[in-house]
Formats: structure tokens, C-alpha cells, sequence
């Protein structure tokens, strides 16, 4: 693996999504109905960030929940290891609420594609909208995000490393290059 | 990169042959599966277009609309076969019948058979996955993880738990499953039962004996309490049931003595007033239909993972 370029650093992060934060607001015309779902794992932790940033916007809390969409997903024969399966933990009904649907990097699509079947699995949102950090284009569904902290474009033997505080020790986002034909899948 | 786990068997015959990790990843697996069991659409399409067959040489009603609701909720098709109304009545032999499950294309079979050693040479003799839905008095898998499950969701982990089974042990593949299950996550496991129903070699199983219900229950985290199982053997000198009940029943009195919250578990069915009293079967430390419910969850994470370990494999090959 070859780190090619630093894309993002702590403060970038932070202020992409801040601004997030105040385009939801704006969108939603305040935070009502509005509800956060981060999709395993490090679009959790976005998730927590961007209510905590809507928080200090409209003084209020936002609901926050967890996805997981191991038992959605349409690769589970392809790949080559077996994916433990999570919890889903979303604690609040999300029929009528407008979902804002959180990930770290939007690239094929599938994931999306996979966390709108789990999510309407669980309810009828009014909304479903997606925020995520990067973009990186090469989408294969047709998907678009809401909100992007910052658009790449990538070549698909490049990969979009996301390292968050919470689990990676540090905040940045970096653009790998993939040393040989492994079965990079996202 | 990602999260590699140590699930390769095509295959659940038993716990004896799983390790510590294999039945960790079975628990944990099972509590993320319990999630989708409460929610109003109790449903995830991860089995989609597999077929599980419901092979049953032996009446069960529990255990076989558990495998049922298991597979249904991940979106799988169920058919059920139970012996009496099958070709086995025309003399067909059990790798036969397996083997036209398989060629009907079925993913899954979940078997029911009372012999011992009946799912491990169903399993050997097909490609397709088979999961032993207890065979014989060798090992009921599921019923064992979904009583570990069961234990570890209310006391919060198994290792150092001191855990007593107290019935028909010589007769019970639960009882077996159990101390293989219990003893490999470092339980300390009791049986207890009168003297001619504790089998040889239980002590080599990691287990202690005793005839003693008093010893048993005395410091025991858990108790869990087995069927005497008349109908397997009607001429042999099973105490009468009532002096049974005298002896070994668990009843109020004995729960008062015994550790202030111990747990009380059953697979079931239950005989009040034979093995159990009806006023323990229903008191607040009884966790037997509890156990019930997390017996599908179970079963979701049983059926899932051989699935996936069996279609990597299927991958492989085909490579």
C-alpha cells in the first residue's frame, strides 16, 4: 500500500462537517424530524459528530443510530472472508422522520444501496438523505449523496483510506494506491 | 483490512468438535440476529433463495418450528419431512433420502435422528450443509448454545460460573452438548442425577457427578433441569416419579437454599411436578421461555454461518 496524498487532516474533517451540519439545518428547515443513522463502522462515528455539530447549531439533541448491513449486502458470496455480523441498534422509530444516512466513502454504490433496504426494513422515513465524507466517483447504482465533504475524483486502483479519532487514533483521510490486483473491494 | 473470523464448517454436528472461538463467534452472531427478532418486520434477506429441509425422524415440536421461524426469518424456504409420512416408511436409507434432498437442490438440512452419530454421516455422504437438530443421547447442538446464550445474556459471561444439570443425564444429548459448550467457555459444570442415570465418563468430559441434589444446587450459578425421559426406555428401574420428585425435584424449598438469584433453565417440555415444580417452572429466576425465544436467534446465527462457510468453499472449488 502506497500513501499517495493527504486529502483531508483533523481540521478539514471537522470543518466539512460542520458545514454538513449546517446544510442539513438549512435543507430540513431546522431539525425536527431529523434523525442520524452512521453505517457501520466509521460512519457511526460521522454520525455522532455531525449531531454533536447540529447540537451546537440549534441547541438540540439529535437522535443517533447504528446500521449494519452485513445481512443486506450482494457481494457475501464474492468475498473472501466471512463478515462478523453486528448489532443494528437504532433505539427510535424512523417512520415520518427525514434520516440522514451517514458513511465515510460513497464509491460503488452497493453499500447505500444495501443500508436503504435495511432502513425502509425498519420503517417508512418521510426522507432518506446521505451525507458522506468523500466521494470518489465510479458509482455502479444509481446513488447520489446529499451532502459531500469533499468530492475525489480517484482511479479505481486507488483506494480512499478514512481514519477517524475514535478508532484509528487520528483524524485524516488519504489516497492509497493499491500495490497489486488484490481483491480490494471498499 | 477486515474483521476474519475461524467459521469454516459446512457443517454443525456437535459442540465437542468446536472451539472456544467458533462458539463465541456463534453466541455473538446470535445476539446481533436477536435484534432482527424484534423488530415488527422480523425479516433479513440474507438466505434468500435457499431452501432448508426439515428432516425429523423423531417427534419434536419445538425445536422444529424454531429451526422453521429461524430459516423464514432469514428469508429462506422451509419444507418439513417428519419420518412417518416419508419413503423411510418404504425402506429407504438415510443417505438416500439425504442424497434426493440434495438433488432437489435443498441448501440445508436440519436433522432430527435418534441415533447417535446419524448427522455426522448425513454430513459426510453430502455436499450441502447439515445442521443436527440432536441425535440420538450424543449432542443437540443448538439446544446447548441457546441455553450458553441464554446464561451469558443474563449473567453476563459463562467462564467461572458454576453451572449444575441436573435429570436424565445418561439419556441426554442436551446434558452432553452442554458440558462440552459450558466446560470449553471455563465453566465449572455439576451433574446430577440418580446413580444409574449418570453415564460413564462424564467425569472425562470435564464435569462433575454427584447423586446429591443438595451438593449440586449448593453454590450453583445456574441449574438447568432435564426431562426424565420415560418414553425412551419404559422397562428400566427409573425411581417412581414421585419419589423422583421427592429426591431430585426442584422445588421452592430447594430454590430457597440455593444462591439468592440462581437461574433456572429447561429445555423443555417440562413435567411439573416430575422433575420441576410448577411454582419454580413460573418464578422470576426461571428463564425457560427465555430460552425459547433465543432459540431462534440462535438458530438465524447456526444457519447463517454453515451457509456461508459452505458457499465460500462452493467458491473455492469453482476457482
Amino acid at each position: 500500500m502506497l500513501e499517495k496524498a493527504k486529502i483531508l487532516d483533523q481540521e478539514t474533517i471537522q470543518r466539512s462537517l460542520t458545514r454538513i451540519a449546517h446544510e442539513i439545518v438549512e435543507k430540513n428547515k431546522g431539525v425536527g424530524d431529523v434523525c442520524i443513522v452512521g453505517i457501520r463502522t466509521r460512519g457511526v462515528h460521522l454520525a455522532n459528530r455531525l449531531a454533536a455539530s447540529i447540537k451546537q447549531i440549534e441547541s438540540r439533541e439529535i437522535s443517533v443510530g447504528i446500521l449494519d448491513i452485513t445481512l443486506y449486502r450482494d457481494d457475501l458470496t464474492l468475498i473472501a472472508y466471512q463478515p462478523v455480523v453486528h448489532k443494528t441498534e437504532i433505539g427510535f422509530d424512523i417512520t415520518d422522520k427525514n434520516v440522514i444516512l451517514v458513511d465515510d466513502v460513497l464509491y460503488s454504490g452497493r453499500t447505500i444501496r444495501a443500508a436503504l433496504d435495511a432502513l425502509i426494513d425498519l420503517g417508512r422515513p418521510k426522507t432518506i438523505q446521505l451525507a458522506v465524507l468523500i466521494d470518489r466517483g465510479h458509482r455502479e447504482l444509481p446513488i447520489r449523496p446529499d451532502y459531500v465533504g469533499k468530492n475525489i475524483p480517484t482511479a479505481k486502483q486507488e483506494m480512499i483510506e478514512v481514519r477517524l479519532l475514535e478508532i484509528d487514533g487520528k483524524d485524516e483521510v488519504v489516497l492509497v494506491e493499491k500495490d497489486e490486483r488484490n481483491n480490494g473491494l471498499e | 483490512m477486515s474483521e476474519t473470523t475461524a467459521w469454516n464448517k459446512k457443517d454443525l454436528l456437535g459442540l465437542e468438535y468446536l472451539s472456544k472461538e467458533e462458539i463465541l463467534l456463534i453466541l455473538d452472531t446470535a445476539d446481533s440476529f436477536k435484534e432482527v427478532t424484534s423488530r415488527e418486520i422480523k425479516k433479513v434477506p440474507v438466505l434468500r433463495g435457499k431452501t432448508v429441509v426439515n428432516l425429523f425422524y423423531e417427534p419434536s415440536t419445538r425445536t422444529r418450528v424454531s429451526f422453521e421461524l429461524a430459516a423464514k426469518r432469514l428469508s429462506a424456504d422451509v419444507i418439513n419431512i417428519a419420518s412417518e409420512t416419508s419413503s423411510v416408511k418404504k425402506g429407504e436409507t438415510l443417505i438416500d433420502t439425504g442424497r434426493n434432498i440434495e438433488a432437489l437442490k435443498a441448501d440445508i438440512i436440519v436433522m432430527r435422528h435418534n441415533y447417535s452419530g446419524a448427522a455426522a454421516i448425513l454430513a459426510r455422504h453430502l455436499g450441502i450443509s447439515v445442521v443436527n437438530a440432536g441425535d440420538g443421547w450424543h449432542e443437540h447442538p443448538t439446544q446447548a448454545l441457546l441455553d450458553i446464550f441464554t446464561l451469558r445474556e443474563k449473567l453476563g459471561k459463562i467462564e467461572g460460573l458454576n453451572v449444575s444439570i441436573v435429570g436424565d443425564i445418561a439419556h441426554s444429548r442436551v446434558a452432553r452438548s452442554n458440558i462440552w459448550g459450558l466446560t470449553k467457555l471455563g465453566a465449572r459444570v455439576t451433574v446430577c442425577a440418580p446413580k444409574m442415570l449418570i453415564p460413564p465418563g462424564i467425569e472425562e468430559m470435564g464435569a462433575r457427578a454427584t447423586c446429591n441434589i443438595e451438593e449440586a444446587l449448593k453454590n450453583a450459578d445456574a441449574v438447568n433441569v432435564l426431562r426424565m425421559q420415560f418414553e425412551r426406555d419404559e422397562q428400566s428401574a427409573f425411581p417412581q416419579q414421585m419419589e423422583y420428585y421427592k429426591k431430585f425435584g426442584i422445588t421452592e424449598e430447594r430454590l430457597s437454599k440455593a444462591k439468592k438469584n440462581m437461574i433456572v433453565m429447561h429445555p423443555g417440555p417440562i413435567n411439573r411436578g416430575i422433575e420441576i415444580s410448577s411454582e419454580v417452572a413460573d418464578c422470576p429466576q426461571s428463564v425457560i421461555l427465555e430460552q425459547v425465544t433465543n432459540g431462534i436467534a440462535v438458530r438465524m446465527a447456526a444457519l447463517f454461518l454453515v451457509t456461508q462457510a459452505h458457499d465460500r468453499k462452493k467458491d473455492e472449488t469453482a476457482d
